[in-house]
């Protein structure tokens, strides 16, 4: 009963000072509607590029190495702790690419409760034959579907897609350079020979471009059974093993394990890729940081005009005084004057920050990197449409409040007296 | 039969202590009964008004006893103190002092509200009530800015009685009405004094006004001089 009397007192001084409340609540508007336009649009951009490096990166990447012996013959009739020996023109050892029991790792791997998913992969050298032409490549034999669900292959596939590969074991999905040069394309056929001598027909089932040429020009993916037959070999030849973890964190210490575990190379996505949570992190806390001085600014807004509609008000302040408002009475009626400014324009910023943002995702963007994109990313989660209303909130409460503490402490003798 | 005392004030003191200290009102002791219509006079500065503060709750620093209706204010927080104003008593200034966004019957309902014991509509039954018994009933729905300074004083009466107080205060209610709205206003305070019984205390410099009470409490320099019964 009470607040009633004292909201209605609040919405009668915020409707008879209209174009000052509606500048306030614009201030938060604009506050809150850039706040949201700009997170939204920063983390989804963020996100695109984290994506450029992560989508495509296993977190734990596992091969054989072509490397030189630690230990060499001669380490074995030494003391290598305590004599010195010199060894020149070291050899590396020579080594299997394929990966020593590769299926039971996997197995393992897929049972862990930290991994997404752990899928096999054969790399292959290959040439791609046209006429006398012989094109260097290399060719990957994949599992189309759980690459397409752990590493994103999908969004690089420019033409055709990888359920069609799944379907056509003699299927292959090749490089756009590739497809360029030898003037191929989708439902050809390409002929690609074998390390071994082999000549194999495969039929171009998608287009690959992943925006790096280099990569383009060679590279295509073709079926794991059919890579295992290119390459002569079995159905457990497998040459790497791809990891991806549910948590980014853990890959180092997964890698580190995995290693010493199998006897075998482990790289995680940190040692190849260190420079690019750096950047990530900076992004933010510019966004952020913007995001925050424009609330700031905005909270100022209200607190001036607050502290200006309490001079004005000295007259009413003492009256309700006088008539049996107590000094919590008066306060909580300039707070709701704050907050109804607040919720008024956070409400509003909400829809506009929503507006912009949705203008953005719909504005043309084409990347070479990212050749399924055709828009402007933009992330529409739902938190940072939470954190800007109650942000919002805060802000006006404290910009309301330090000018209703003043009206709450007015002496009402004062005033009349100085009539 | 005993006196039937509204309000009684024993021994009030009050210094202002800003710029040099200075004691404004010495020992004042005093009652008023209920029905009696009271008036304070004085020469400027002789701290008629900081008496009718003191008297009124709104300054509460002073010393000595304050009993309304029987019950002691001296010791009552600023809280209680707002609630007893806002249940017993009514105030009337010398500039009318409505708010100024509010309608007349929104200013007038504005202090049972705030109490809230009746129900809207009760409320707004009794302030139509209240504004017919001072003849503007018909600017009910009027912005208070919009209406003459008599009728203002006249809504402020109607704004003061709505909570049925057990006194009216007035700090020169017709100090700033022409001679005409000023007798209008007059003869309506001697009516509700007479009619429905209420005390009234009412400070003034104006002696015509102040001899048709039923007491005159003449005041110099802080004490009171005398009790007068034209």
């Amino acid at each position: 009963m009470n607040y009633r009397v004292i909201s209605s007192i609040a919405k009668t001084h915020i409707f008879s000072r209209l174009k000052q409340s509606s500048i306030a609540a614009l201030g938060v508007t604009f506050g809150i509607g850039t706040f949201i336009t700009l997170v939204s649009f920063m983390t989804g951009l963020n996100g695109l590029l984290d994506g450029l490096v992560l989508n495509r990166t296993p977190h734990v990447h596992l091969y054989n190495e072509l490397k030189v012996s630690e230990k060499q013959p001669i380490d074995f009739i030494t003391q290598p702790e305590k004599e010195f020996s010199v060894i020149h023109s070291i050899q590396p050892k020579f080594n299997q690419l394929r990966i020593h029991n590769a299926l039971p790792i996997l197995d393992y791997l897929n049972k862990d409760e930290r991994v997404k998913g752990a899928i096999p992969q054969i790399t292959v050298q290959v040439f791609y034959k046209a006429g006398s032409v012989n094109l260097n490549g290399v060719l990957n034999g994949i599992e189309p579907l759980e690459e397409d669900r752990l590493f994103h292959l999908g969004d690089y596939i420019i033409d055709g897609d990888v359920q069609k590969l799944k379907n056509k074991p003699s299927g292959i999905i090749i490089g756009g350079g590739v497809a360029n040069k030898l003037k191929l394309e989708m439902g050809d056929r390409v002929y690609i020979s074998a390390p071994n001598g082999g000549l194999f027909q495969l039929k171009i089932v998608g287009i690959y471009q992943s925006g790096l040429a280099d990569i383009d020009d060679i590279q295509s993916f073709v079926n794991v059974k059919m890579a295992q037959r290119i390459v002569g070999q079995s159905g457990s030849y497998i040459t790497d093993i791809n990891v991806k973890l549910y948590d980014l964190e853990e890959s180092v210490a997964m890698a580190k394990q995995l290693s010493k575990q199998f006897n075998i190379s482990a790289k995680d996505i940190k040692a190849a890729n260190a420079q690019f949570e750096t950047g990530t992190s900076i992004r933010n806390i510019i966004t952020y940081a913007v995001s925050i001085t424009l609330l700031v600014v905005a909270g100022f807004g209200i607190y001036n005009i607050l502290n200006m509609l309490i001079y004005e008000k000295m007259n009413d302040i003492a009256i309700l005084k006088a008539t049996g408002f107590s000094g919590k009475d008066v306060q909580l009626i300039f707070i709701s004057q704050a907050m109804i400014i607040g919720i008024i324009g956070g409400l509003l910023g909400l829809i506009v920050g929503f507006g912009l943002s949705l203008l953005i995702s719909y504005t043309p963007f084409e990347t070479d990197a990212l050749p399924t994109i055709k828009t402007f990313p933009v992330n529409f989660d739902p938190a940072y449409y939470v954190i800007g209303i109650v942000f919002a909130l805060i802000a006006t409460f404290l910009a309301g409040y330090l000018p209703s503490r003043r009206a709450r402490d007015i002496d009402p003798v004062e005033i009349i007296r100085g009539q | 039969m005993e006196k039937d005392i509204v309000l009684k004030a024993t021994n009030i003191n009050k210094y202002f202590r800003d710029p040099t200290l200075f004691h404004v009102l010495k020992d004042i002791s005093f009652e008023v009964d209920r029905g009696e219509f009271v008036s304070i006079m004085g020469k400027s500065g002789c701290g008629k008004s900081t008496l009718l503060y003191i008297l009124s709750t709104m300054d509460t620093d002073y010393e000595g006893k304050l009993v309304l209706d029987g019950e002691d204010l001296s010791l009552k927080t600023a809280d209680e103190l707002a609630f007893i104003r806002n249940q017993h008593i009514g105030f009337i200034f010398q500039f009318h002092y409505l708010l100024q966004e509010f309608t007349v019957l929104e200013n007038v309902m504005l202090p049972a509200k705030k109490l809230g014991i009746k129900s809207l509509q009760e409320i707004e039954h009794d302030a139509i009530e209240k504004l017919r018994l001072l003849g503007i009933a018909d600017q009910a729905q009027k912005l208070s800015m919009q209406i003459s300074g008599g009728q203002k004083q006249r809504v402020a009466i109607a704004r003061a009685l709505i909570n049925s107080p057990s006194i009216i205060m007035g700090d020169e209610p017709t100090g700033n009405l022409d001679s005409k709205n000023a007798q209008i206003v007059f003869s309506i305070l001697k009516e509700l004094s007479e009619e429905e019984n209420l005390s009234l205390l009412v400070v003034t410099h104006d002696l015509d006004f102040a001899q048709k009470t039923n007491r005159i409490i003449e005041m110099e320099d802080g004490r009171i001089i005398k009790h007068i019964t034209p």
